[in-house]
């Protein structure tokens, strides 16, 4: 089962809210969806057993089959190629790996080599097991990444996703398929317009969500009126406390700190509630 | 011409907040808020548009149902996986069109696809701000924050500063954010993740070659951090452009949906106009090496 | 000898747009015939690897000498491969960079800026 963490806005709380979930739910396994910027383990402090590189297909032509027609140049969609005097040049870093240069070619001269973009981590801490994906500096796009990541996973696991903020690409590479979505948010202005764009997110790709409010207090109301409105369950909320911040900052597990681990136990156990509720209207179905 | 972007690394550390108060005090500067996913800026200016954009971002698939043979060559070739049982899933299309080169039946076309909208608005005193918002789960953020930023210098008036909101992370809409920038100021925040964080902000400044200063935001609520921090800065030669004094003043502003310079007697804002200061002085000193040059 | 100046408008006196592979338009000067042929950047609203299609048109159009303010190093490679001689210019307008050119008062790029500084971006943006 795949759970996802996620906030249209940056920094309502994602992460904290994503491992010490991990932390509490049975069978948990937490995997850091934030490939630029995997923030998880500081908190989970794991050891990492097992690195493994992710790696893209990118072209690379056979100069002696290359008859320069400059047809796979004007097929790139992405100008990762380009034809001078006759040769093909090639721009591995542009390339998106779509492979359909090695269609379009006519003399069979493009055939394929990989391409490093970043690395999966693999481990144990907080008596979980963590994975984390790591993009390289310099690399745009991190959804392959995220790919193979999720194409790891064990089914019989809770899998909590750390996911990207904002509300492109990525964000959907990492939602995609999951069974439920939290949405971490806060009761500010920005918090409440970046909510509804989660939500319309989640909307879009059909996955049901309850939302956490964070650093919860006064304004609360107008984020439980949203939710409402949207027929978003609120699954708890972690109040605006300095000793909070500092547990965090510090890069504590708030789970376990016995001023403020109730929260978190209640987060929890709303969410095996509405876990086990839209199990049951699965079955029905 | 000047521009300064303001990045953080990790999200909500109080670039926005930032932003908007060196956006108040640049009065004459052009704005452009690049965190087109979650654009934020908006909220505090009042502004009225002037331009409205559809934009179209990405392209992708389309299978003529009647022209399909159902031969599955396409979903073979689809390194996306954007083909299941002949329909095209628009989410996960690249719009790489190698399903189009294969199809013997050209049944499949490629469709300008709409990824966003892009505005140009005006701002008190004819000042304008530059701004968009992506189209949910869609592609082609980078490019839209080109656009945004192509429609701020297009706008512009007075040839004098460009004030660029960024996005979070290190992805492809924030290299679109700072490259061409004159100056990039990270907000962070004295944590473990805002330093870890920080470190890669700053890495992908260098890799672009961008001058990177750095600001730590609410420093005071964890003074350790924030001494590690600014000696990380010290040791690889960042410049430190200011501290910023956790203040309940900045969520009150934010409340009010108004910069937090506008409260007088507020440290933050304190803290924030003097690092303007600091940070135009600069710009301007680069100015004139280079015009002498 | 064709000279291809990156521009923002389409006439000589257009100022020079100093990003190249986000230019607006090329103007083409043909120095025998002293003809101008502008043509729109196809690049620039490419899904990333602007440089790289600016620099493949400007290939195409079998210019010899490209006057622009900063070159990427994707943009430089094909350009290099080709041939094409590149010079810097501060700003100013078209007919003024070809006149400075004309003088050889304009320097060679010799390196490129880091890649995306006229503001392209990468891969398709994602």
């Amino acid at each position: 089962m795949l759970i996802s963490v996620l906030s249209g806005k940056g920094g309502t709380g994602k992460t904290t809210v994503a491992v010490n979930l991990a932390v509490l739910l049975k069978n948990a396994c937490y995997v850091d969806c934030d490939v630029e910027e995997p923030n998880g383990h500081i908190f989970l402090n794991p050891v990492y057993s097992k690195s493994e590189r992710v790696e893209v297909m990118v072209p690379a032509i056979v100069k002696e089959k290359c008859s320069g027609c400059g047809e796979c140049v004007r097929f790139c969609y992405f100008n990762a190629l380009a034809l001078v005097k006759g040769k093909v040049l090639l721009f591995p870093e542009v390339c998106h790996g779509c492979g359909g240069c090695i269609h379009v070619c006519t003399q069979n001269a493009v055939t394929e080599d990989k391409k490093d973009i970043g690395r999966i981590d693999t481990g144990v801490g907080g008596g979980l097991e963590c994975i984390r994906g790591v993009l390289e500096i310099g690399e745009p796009v991190g959804v392959p990444i995220i790919k193979k990541m999720k194409a790891g996973l064990r089914e019989d696991r809770t899998n909590i996703l750390d996911c990207p903020p904002g509300s492109s690409c990525t964000v959907v590479g990492a939602i995609q398929g999951s069974s439920y979505a939290v949405l971490v948010t806060e009761p500010t202005n920005f918090g409440l317009h970046d909510l509804e764009i989660a939500v319309r997110l989640v909307k879009k790709l059909g996955i049901p969500a309850g939302v956490v409010i964070n650093r919860s207090g006064e304004g609360d109301e107008r984020i439980e009126e949203y939710c409402n409105t949207e027929g978003i369950p609120v699954l708890g909320r972690i109040p605006f406390a300095r000793g909070i911040a500092e547990v965090y900052s510090e890069g504590g597990l708030l789970a376990e700190d016995a001023r403020y681990s109730k929260y978190f136990e209640e987060i929890a156990h709303r969410l095996e509630e509405v876990l086990s509720r839209e199990a049951a209207c699965y079955y029905k179905r | 011409m000047k521009q300064l972007v303001i990045i953080s690394g990790k999200g909500g550390t109080g670039k926005t907040t930032i932003a908007g108060s060196f956006s108040y005090l640049a009065r004459d500067a052009t704005v452009a808020d690049c965190d087109v996913e979650a654009p934020n800026l908006h909220m505090l200016m009042e502004t009225e548009d002037i331009l409205r954009e559809d934009f179209i971002g990405a392209r992708v698939a389309e299978i003529d149902s009647k022209k399909c043979t159902r031969c599955g060559l396409c979903q073979e070739a689809c390194r996306f996986d954007a083909i299941q049982d002949f329909n095209v899933n628009g989410l996960a299309c690249e719009g790489c069109g190698t399903c189009s080169a294969v199809c013997p039946e050209g049944a499949v076309t490629m469709k300008d696809e709409l990824t966003g909208w892009n505005y140009v608005s005006l701002g008190e005193g004819g000042r304008v701000f530059s701004h968009a918002r992506l189209e949910i789960g869609a592609e082609g953020s980078g490019k839209l924050v080109t656009r945004v930023r192509k429609k701020a210098l297009e706008y512009d008036r007075k040839d004098e500063l460009v004030i660029i909101d960024g996005s979070p992370g290190i992805g492809c809409a924030v290299i679109a954010s700072i490259t061409g920038c004159d100056a990039a100021l990270l907000v962070t925040e004295p944590t473990c993740s805002g330093l870890e964080d920080l470190k890669r902000a700053l890495s992908v400044c260098d890799h672009f070659g961008i001058r990177a200063f750095v600001c730590i935001n609410k420093y005071d609520l964890n003074e350790g951090m924030a001494e590690e921090i600014q000696n990380y800065c010290l040791q690889k030669g960042y410049k430190m452009a200011g501290r910023v004094p956790y203040d309940e003043k900045v969520l009150e502003a934010l409340k009010a949906k108004k910069p937090v310079v506008l409260y007088s007697g507020s440290p933050a804002a304190g803290a924030i106009r003097k690092m303007y200061k600091m940070i135009t002085g600069l710009l301007e000193e680069d100015g004139h090496v280079n015009s002498d040059s | 000898m064709k000279i291809c100046i990156t521009s923002s408008g389409k006439e000589m006196g257009s100022a020079v747009d100093l990003r190249f592979g986000r230019c607006k338009y090329f103007c083409i000067y043909d120095t025998e015939s002293r003809e101008t042929k502008v043509l729109e950047n196809a690049g620039a609203y490419s899904q990333g690897g602007a440089g790289i299609a600016a620099a493949q048109q400007v290939v195409d159009e079998g210019v010899e000498v490209l006057i622009t303010g900063n070159l990427g190093p994707n943009a430089m490679r094909v350009l290099k491969a080709a041939g094409v001689k590149a010079y810097r210019t501060e700003e100013t307008d078209v007919a003024r960079a070809v006149m400075m050119y004309e003088a050889g008062q304009l320097q060679p790029i010799e390196s490129p800026v880091s890649a995306h500084h006229g503001m392209q971006n990468k891969r398709g943006d994602k």
